[in-house]
């Protein structure tokens, strides 16, 4: 058996084929979902990819949130399926109420686009079992309304249950709460991060590393971890 | 044609980096003399026929159904506009979450 995830496409998404690409190199198969069905094609778990889904109009993730697939995911994440968040497919995951808080703009008011430093805070969830708690890893990030915001209950109760997923090293691009660059609903099976995973899964075409230019492929262990938890229930 | 006015705010304790930075460029401007600008949206929702309680209802769910995200949003005020003479007839109507100094009625002058 091979594992499928689902890449939702909204009108406005950018990285769904590179999430799909990445799903593919992590050796699943990729699904091709659309935001105006209801069905998720018998997949084992979804990603929402980044992008400026309706443009952003309103809030980020404000309109996406409303797809009629997004009651079927919600259905499926409550009943334990896996779903990855990225950058837009985060912003809808908090808009629809999957987790907790919000983003709004940059402290800075700037778009940023850099290769981010980020601590892997909580290695026991669905989509980050595959790395070690406290690793550092580097993925792309880029956005303009990237800003982590939650009132100071709800913070407290993310890092009392561990559930911050990744945290910002170095330098905090967009001002988030508590450097908080990810975080997961209490089962695990929900995450959502603003940098790009999905960007950093294929040698020459990631960040930078130790090893040479572009060749950083920190990210694939998302995708890996997802099918390795896949693949144990099966 | 009635219309309704949905005003909604980012909440006092969220920060609002567009509000700080157009602070700042007024004060480039030599345009002074404020504390804090923030900045917040308006909807006006042109409605089919006469307004009653239950259209304001409705308007009210929509303002806290989509038009507003409760986490970093307050609803300030739902009210009606367009009753034509100016004085004193549109209804002024506060959500249940309105913040108490946001006084819809000061803004009604305001805008008259």
């Amino acid at each position: 058996m091979t594992a499928r995830i689902g890449v939702v496409t909204f009108p406005g998404s950018l990285d769904d084929r590179d999430a799909l690409r990445a799903v593919r190199l992590a050796g699943a198969d990729p699904v091709s979902l659309f935001h105006a069905d209801a069905d998720l094609q018998g997949v084992d778990a979804v990603v929402l990819p980044g992008g400026f889904s309706y443009g952003d109009y309103l809030r980020a993730g404000a309109i996406a949130r409303f797809a009629p697939i997004m009651d079927t995911i919600v259905d499926s994440a409550n009943g334990g399926m896996p779903v990855l968040g990225i950058c837009n497919g985060f912003q809808v995951l908090t808009e629809v109420h999957l987790l907790p808080g919000s983003m709004i703009k940059n402290e800075h008011l700037h778009f940023v686009c850099r290769d981010q430093t980020l601590r892997v805070e909580n290695a026991e969830t669905a989509w980050t079992s595959e790395y070690r708690a406290g690793e550092e890893i580097v993925i792309p990030l880029k956005n303009q309304d990237g800003q982590y915001v939650a009132d100071e209950h709800t913070l407290d109760e993310l890092e009392g249950e561990g559930r911050v997923a990744f945290r910002y090293v170095g330098w905090n691009p967009n001002g988030s709460r508590r450097d908080i660059a990810g975080i997961t609903n209490a089962r695990g099976n929900v995450v959502g991060l603003m940098p790009h995973p999905e960007h950093a899964a294929e040698p020459g075409f990631g960040p930078d590393s130790v090893e040479g230019g572009r060749t950083g492929t920190d990210g694939i262990a998302f995708f890996t971890s997802a099918i390795k938890g896949l693949m144990a229930k099966a | 044609m009635p219309k309704i006015i949905v005003d909604v705010m980012p909440k006092p304790e969220i920060l609002d980096p567009q509000g700080k930075a157009i602070g700042a460029a007024l004060a480039r401007l030599g345009i002074e003399g404020f504390r804090e600008v923030r900045q917040g949206k308006r909807f006006e929702l042109k409605v089919h026929g006469e307004i009653t309680d239950e259209v304001l209802a409705t308007v009210r769910h929509a303002a806290e159904t989509l038009l507003s995200n409760p986490v970093i949003e307050d609803v300030v005020s739902v009210k009606q506009k367009d009753c034509g003479n100016g004085g004193g007839c549109c209804g002024s109507e506060a959500s249940a979450d309105a913040l108490a100094g946001a006084a819809p009625n000061g803004q009604k002058d305001l805008l008259a």
